[in-house]
């Protein structure tokens, strides 16, 4: 039997599948290696110490993006700030506290249901609870950004949490440690992997985020220190990207800000890819 | 003999499931006492109560009385912490914490106020060398806890347990996770550890209650069958049942 060939017809048959599914992964690679090759043979050209290092000027008509780097900055640290302690909290809680699965499950469900969300009706509904009271600024932003991002930080947060041996609980607990200093010492350094994996994936969020950035915190290109840039109305790099192109018909300096975005987003993903490999290590050493 | 830990009419529930009848058991200070019967006779979980690890688990319901030291574990006024202070555990698979060998032993230590850096070292000293893995480790205390190998790691979680000077230890199959020699080291330690400590530990090892126990109690589908002086029960079992167990007719 096992010295039989396989019959012809057999043989056709995982041939022509074998070459539906190279094709199909040739031509995955080959879209994404275009669009980023694209991109970056567009605008690489364009980016200059001039456009990183200057502010704009209507009265020049000289173009830089430094307040919209110093933008993206504040809003990511701004947002990260506020995000962290509620999203972390709120996992410890969740996994270490509470006592009813029905409302865990429940509180879970609506948090994947929010992280589905388009993200435009975030920014409708921070334009009506932060922009209409504190104005179009960035911190406004930087809150609607939060209500986005805090699903993910809480469920990274809670993955993590849950891969921490109940043992280790349990060790603790039997030499009298009360429950938040189980959570202090024992659990949190456990996930802390989970945590800065949370981190990153929502910097890679706010970089990318445009649509609930529009109505919440505004386009201006003015230059500000982190404080005053909060309270001021300021647009984020992929913000700049859509009002140079679409509103200035800037092309150049459009696909520049472009081409700067991929790099990040590449060394964002890489970053977390480093900080998986690092804890993984150091948790099997 | 004097008791420190007597049970009484004690009955526990998980959900639905009955799983201890109307235990009555005393604990005799500064000896062995072997819990021995089949998987699922309720051994561990009566193990758990006298810490009130159970605790922990949701839908447990316990009913009846135990006493430590002549106070009611479940009384109000009782600090779960400060009892679990005093009857200390030892698990069945080692569970060092992810620290170094110093921390984990200073980890008690710690939780119950000890700040002094000269007062930690002398105490990890001491739970290391009455654990008797101290000259194992004395040169790597800073090193992560779990390079150590699993019969060090046991005994590491001994010393951890030692660190908070308990007068109970609880043993929750300490060996049976480990090899024959590290088997026979943690019984020797044990051995040692009855002078000063009350040691209650549940086993499935025949030969070894019979090696280490003073006191043997059988359990079988959540009652206490009988108990006694493990010679006792050994040689001259009471219950037809005990005598089928211990001769190995089941189980």
């Amino acid at each position: 039997m096992l010295r039989q060939p396989l019959s012809a017809k057999r043989k056709h048959y995982e041939r022509l599948w074998k070459a539906v599914m190279r094709l199909s992964v040739g031509l995955t690679a080959a879209l994404v290696l275009l669009l980023l090759a694209y991109v970056l043979a567009k605008g690489a050209p364009h980016i200059t110490w001039g456009l990183l290092s200057t502010r704009p000027s209507y009265l020049t008509g000289k173009i830089g993006i430094l307040p919209d780097i110093l933008n993206t900055l504040y809003i990511i640290i701004a947002t990260l700030l506020l995000v962290l302690p509620l999203g972390v909290g709120a996992a410890i809680y969740l996994t270490e506290y509470a006592a009813s699965k029905r409302v865990v499950s429940v509180i879970e469900y609506a948090a994947e249901t929010l992280s589905g969300i388009p993200s435009i009706i975030y920014g409708l509904v921070g334009m009506l609870l932060f922009s209409n009271n504190m104005g179009t600024c960035l911190l406004a932003g930087a809150l609607t950004l939060v209500i986005m991002n805090l699903p993910t930080i809480m469920r990274a947060t809670q993955e993590s949490l849950k891969t921490v041996p109940q043992s280790y609980r349990e060790g603790a607990f039997s030499l009298g440690a009360g429950k938040w200093r189980v959570v202090r010492t024992v659990v949190l350094p456990g996930c802390v992997d989970g945590i800065v994996t949370g981190c990153i994936l929502s910097v890679g969020r706010i970089l990318g985020e445009s649509a609930a950035l529009l109505y919440t915190a505004g386009f201006a290109h003015a230059l500000y220190g982190m404080l005053d840039g909060l309270a001021a109305p300021g647009a984020t790099l992929t913000v700049a990207l859509y009002v140079y192109a679409k509103e200035q018909g800037e092309f150049n300096v459009a696909f520049a800000i472009a081409a700067i975005l991929m790099v990040l987003t590449v060394l964002v993903n890489f970053a977390a890819a480093l900080v998986q490999k690092y804890f993984t290590k150091r948790r099997s050493a | 003999m004097t008791s420190i830990i007597t049970v009484k009419d004690m009955c526990l529930w998980y959900g639905a499931h009955q799983a201890l009848h109307h235990i009555g058991i005393e604990i005799p200070e500064k000896s062995i006492t072997a819990l021995i019967g089949p998987s699922g006779c309720g051994k561990s979980t009566l193990l758990k109560t006298l810490n009130r690890m159970n605790d922990l688990i949701p839908d447990v319901k316990i009913t009846g009385d135990i006493r430590y030291d002549g106070t009611d574990i479940f009384s109000r006024e009782v600090d779960v912490n400060q009892l679990r202070k005093e009857v200390g555990m030892v698990f069945q698979k080692p569970n060092p914490f992810p620290m170094s060998i110093y921390d984990n032993v200073a980890y008690g230590p710690r939780v119950h106020g000890v700040t002094g850096r000269a007062r930690l070292d002398e105490i990890v000293e001491r739970a290391l060398r009455g654990a008797a893995i101290w000259d194992e480790v004395k040169d790597r205390l800073r090193k992560n806890a779990l390079g150590l190998s699993g019969g060090q790691q046991q005994r590491l979680c001994i010393a951890r347990a030692l660190a908070v000077e308990p007068r109970v230890l609880l043993m929750d199959e300490p060996t049976s996770a480990l090899d024959p020699i590290s088997t026979s080291r943690i019984e020797e330690l044990a051995m040692e550890l009855k002078e000063k400590y009350t040691i209650v530990m549940v086993t499935h090892n025949m030969q070894q209650a019979v090696r280490v126990s003073d006191y043997t109690a059988f359990f079988l589908l959540g009652e206490l069958v009988e108990c006694g002086q493990t010679d006792d029960i050994f040689s001259q079992p009471r219950d037809k049942r005990t005598e089928d167990y211990i001769t190995g007719r089941f189980g």
